[in-house]
């Protein structure tokens, strides 16, 4: 290490200005960083991480108060005017966020974007930057880079648009990145590709990497050392192996705990022998698109593509995919709110796709649901006790008031709320209590059956797995089947008897959740598992890795034969021919012609 | 694109026919009718004059007699103006109509969105509470009563213009009526501006554009200004349409002789041809000029350019 840091940041102070006083964001915060190092910030939400290095670059919002002493190669960002932190960011200190859907101007093309930094940073003329941005799009791999130039955002995918705010950012060739949560948006393959770049960009350019992250994974593989916070303070501090192997606080510990690991068996409990609950077969929805364009014929967007699969009463079934795979439409088919366009779907026996009205409206009782965004899907207009109670209300409303009141309190405090927040209102309750609002309300009516539509996806690790807890609990006190769909595999593996795997829409693989985990047997198992980071240092370092490339296909038009073969290693002329059948495989059920090879 | 404007043509002209006889039904339920003047005119006369004008058939007849002209672009005879053609009317109007309109607008956008941004720039600080202050009161305040007092002071007081009428057509003459019909729109298109820039500056591309480094300026012109103004340009076709309204009003207020002042004069002496005429030109440009600012959108909005 240098004799003197590139950054060193002391009694880092910042507060906000709120109608109801100070709010205190971050307390007293001390670290270094010396020149082309990494070092990963980790905290759940509202540890104070992402307003510490806001604080750092004067990007705090209005009401943001920064006091301290923060060095960046002698100077102190702190004590800087306006003027002089503009010209400082984007030329030595660049900045990535979090999703870059949002953090790229949907009205600007990337050129246009690009071409400003360069613009302003560097005094370069249109044709001398257009050939920088062109430059800087190929060292971030982004294919047929000039043609990128005239794009705009909407028409990149979610990883081409990150690479090129890496790009962007990466310009002027900065001392420092700072990178504020990169990759949470991205689908897990395509975060490998993002940290994979990250680090070896970092190697060549000899840039510093503040790297913001909720994921104790990410950090594993991809710092040399770790400030772990909360509440605005550090609680640990050290090299990567320090903070997993021997961390010194206990909130570091509990983190540590908390974070679901792929490689960990599951926690469900013993399934219970029984009939079969769900029976879903050759399930397909194809939506109908306007063509894109005149005159033209209509698109046809395949869904779901003849997925079949059976539930038993007190199961668990994981759904896992990348975004677009059809995990959500499946499951909304499977609960009627949108049409599908072939197969069936029975529930005890009893046949829901032809059922209308009344019969339906009963039908949908024994089928709950608990969706993503908490706090979006409860009516904020409702208090708790109502919203919990309306579809008991709905359904038995011969209870009567008082005893449908007494069940919500009762209900409530198993799903672990106070009774007494019955008159309160969604936006009192922070996201874990939410969801078990969300919870509770499927619930109430005692169904067989609740589908989980990312239901932990937007909450911290420390919340999540309480969540998660709380459901394997209701599964076995109620004997309930859960259908679990998340893109996070690692918690899908601590939740699931059995996980189905799709890509594009269709099955890949189904298979208990302990040989999946272990022994993947179709190519794309494999490759969704391998990106998994795991939070171990060691298995980072030494892990082989077959990173997934590029992009998955438009399911507007997808590939002929197997739906994986342009991005699989395996493929061959028979898979753009012959699409291969669900076929079992050691007790798994794979749809891969050449299986026996993995 | 093309689908799209064919799709807007055929939509207009249901659009069209049904103002059209809105308004054939409405001028004809106002009581007289056109050949009414102070001493009354020998019955035979009138009943000729009536045949002469074919207003003796019956409405639907009439109605379906003026449809089939105006498709081939025959607006008819004025009743009023008995020497000129409704054509010929709306062809020495409109021009006159057209640079009030036109000064009206340009002065509406640059003045809104300039102070919209100033205010959007200076949110909950005195500025902004002067721009939103008196874009309020321009909003409150009817041209009807905002145009006498601007005749008032800046003519009759401090005689610094021209109370009315066109003069030698210089713009001195002008600038009282475009600021009468003006001020409205600029309060709401200032109030609109502020708003969406408001929005815009929150967003997080202009977050990622400051950690760029990029000064004020250039996150305002390059980066916020194209986004905050799609509102505005949505906007842009009920504006439009406001001061085609307000310049009925303010013509006749400024003694200005332009379209708007032949449809209040017409309307007056149940002009039948010169209102229906004026409604019908002024209803085809309405929706012509929003089918513009639809495209202009797409233009805006590079998403909205495919598909």
């Amino acid at each position: 290490m240098n004799a003197r840091p590139l950054l060193d940041v002391a009694d880092l102070h910042v507060r906000f200005a709120t109608p109801d006083g100070h709010v205190n964001a971050v307390r007293g915060l001390d670290f270094e960083l010396a020149a082309g190092e990494s070092l990963g910030i980790v905290g759940e939400s509202g540890s104070g991480k992402s307003q510490s290095v806001l604080a750092l670059i004067g990007l705090l919002a209005d009401n943001g108060q920064a006091r301290g002493t923060a060095h960046f190669a002698d100077r102190d960002l702190l004590g800087l005017t306006q003027h002089e932190l503009t010209a400082l960011r984007g030329a030595e200190i660049a900045m990535v966020f979090q999703d870059p859907m949002t953090a790229l101007n949907p009205y600007l093309s990337i050129g246009a974007q690009m071409g400003l930094v360069l613009g302003r940073h560097e005094g370069l003329g249109a044709a001398a930057a257009r050939m920088r941005c062109i430059e800087m799009l190929e060292a971030v791999k982004l294919s047929d880079a000039e043609r990128r130039l005239g794009m705009y955002p909407h028409e990149l995918s979610g990883g081409q648009r990150q690479r090129v705010m890496i790009a962007a950012a990466l310009l002027c060739r900065p001392r420092l990145l700072i990178a504020d949560e990169p990759t949470t948006a991205l689908d897990v393959t395509v975060q490998a590709q993002i940290l994979a770049l990250i680090s070896e960009l970092r190697a060549e350019l000899d840039t510093a990497i503040l790297l913001i992250t909720h994921d104790l994974g990410v950090v594993a593989g991809h710092c040399d050392r770790v400030l772990v916070m909360e509440q605005g303070r550090r609680r640990d501090y050290g090299t990567v192996d320090q903070i997993f192997h021997a961390p010194a606080h206990d909130y570091t510990r509990k983190l540590l705990a908390a974070v679901p690991r792929i490689d960990a068996p599951g926690r469900p409990g013993k399934l219970p022998a029984g009939d079969t609950l769900l029976r879903v077969e050759d399930l397909s929805v194809q939506f109908r698109l306007p063509p894109d364009k005149w005159p033209g014929r209509a698109r046809q967007l395949t869904a779901v593509d003849h997925v079949s699969f059976d539930l038993a009463p007190g199961e668990s079934l994981g759904v896992v995919g990348e975004s677009g795979c059809g995990k959500s439409t499946l499951a909304r088919a499977v609960l009627r709110l949108v049409p599908a366009t072939l197969g069936t779907v029975s529930l005890l026996g009893r046949e829901l796709l032809p059922l209308r009205g009344a019969a339906l409206r009963a039908a949908r009782r024994d089928l709950q649901v608990v969706f993503q965004d908490p706090l979006a899907s409860l009516d904020p207009r409702m208090t708790v006790r109502d919203i919990v109670a309306e579809p008991l209300e709905s359904f038995r409303p011969e209870l009567g008031r008082d005893e449908i009141t007494q069940r919500v309190a009762r209900l409530l405090e198993r799903v672990g709320l106070e009774p007494a927040h019955l008159n309160r209102y969604p936006h009192e309750f922070s996201g874990g209590q939410s969801q078990r609002i969300g919870i509770a309300r499927a619930l109430v009516c005692q169904p067989q059956l609740v589908i989980c539509d990312e239901a932990v996806s937007a909450l911290d690790v420390s919340v999540q797995s309480q969540i998660i807890d709380l459901l394997l609990d209701l599964q076995k006190e109620l004997g309930l089947a859960l259908v679990f769909i998340a893109h996070d595999l690692a918690v899908v593996r601590q939740i699931s008897h059995r996980v189905l795997v799709m890509y594009l829409g269709r099955a890949v693989e189904l298979a208990t959740a302990d040989s999946l985990y272990e022994r993947p047997r179709h190519p794309y198992t494999r490759a969704l598992l391998q990106a998994v980071p795991v939070p171990e240092p060691d298995v980072e370092r030494t892990r082989q890795r077959q990173l997934l490339g590029g992009d998955v296909p438009s399911p507007l038009a997808p590939p002929t034969g197997c739906a994986f073969r342009t991005r699989c290693e395996l493929a061959q002329s028979r898979c753009a021919a012959e699409r291969p059948a669900l076929r079992e495989q050691h007790g798994s059920l794979v749809a891969c012609h050449f299986a026996e090879e993995i | 694109m093309l689908r799209f404007a064919i799709q807007r043509l055929l939509g207009a002209i249901p659009t069209l026919l049904v103002l059209i006889t809105l308004a054939f039904f409405l001028i004809r339920l106002a009581p007289g009718g056109p050949f009414d003047t102070e001493k009354t005119l020998p019955p035979e006369i009138e009943a000729n004059l009536r045949a002469a004008y074919n207003l003796d058939e019956s409405l639907p007849v009439q109605l379906g007699r003026y449809l089939w002209n105006l498709a081939q672009g025959d607006f008819g005879p004025s009743f009023q103006y008995r020497d000129f053609t409704v054509t010929e009317l709306i062809a020495t109007g409109f021009p006159v109509s057209l640079r009030l309109g036109s000064l009206a607008m340009a002065l509406a956008l640059v003045l809104g969105i300039s102070a919209g941004t100033l205010a959007a720039l200076r949110q909950n600080r005195p500025v902004d509470y002067t721009v939103m202050g008196a874009a309020m009161t321009g909003i409150s305040i009817p041209n009807f009563v905002l145009a006498p007092l601007l005749v008032l002071v800046f003519a009759i007081w401090l005689r610094w213009l021209p109370a009315g009428g066109l003069g030698d057509g210089s713009l001195r003459f002008v600038v009282l009526p475009v600021i009468a019909l003006a001020l409205p729109q600029v309060a709401y298109i200032a109030r609109l501006t502020r708003g969406s820039m408001i929005e815009v500056l929150r967003s997080p591309f202009t977050r990622t554009a400051r950690a760029q480094g990029l000064p004020t300026r250039t996150v305002i012109l390059r980066h916020a200004l194209k986004p905050a103004l799609l509102p505005v340009v949505s906007y842009l076709g009920p504006a439009l349409a406001a001061i085609i309204t307000g310049s009925v009003v303010v013509e006749q207020i400024f003694g200005v002789p332009g379209l708007g002042r032949f449809f209040v004069q017409g309307a007056l002496n149940r002009d039948y041809t010169l209102v229906m005429g004026v409604v019908v030109f002024y209803g085809s440009l309405i929706i012509a000029l929003n089918f513009l600012v639809d495209l202009v959108y797409g233009w805006l909005d590079p998403r909205l350019r495919h598909g």
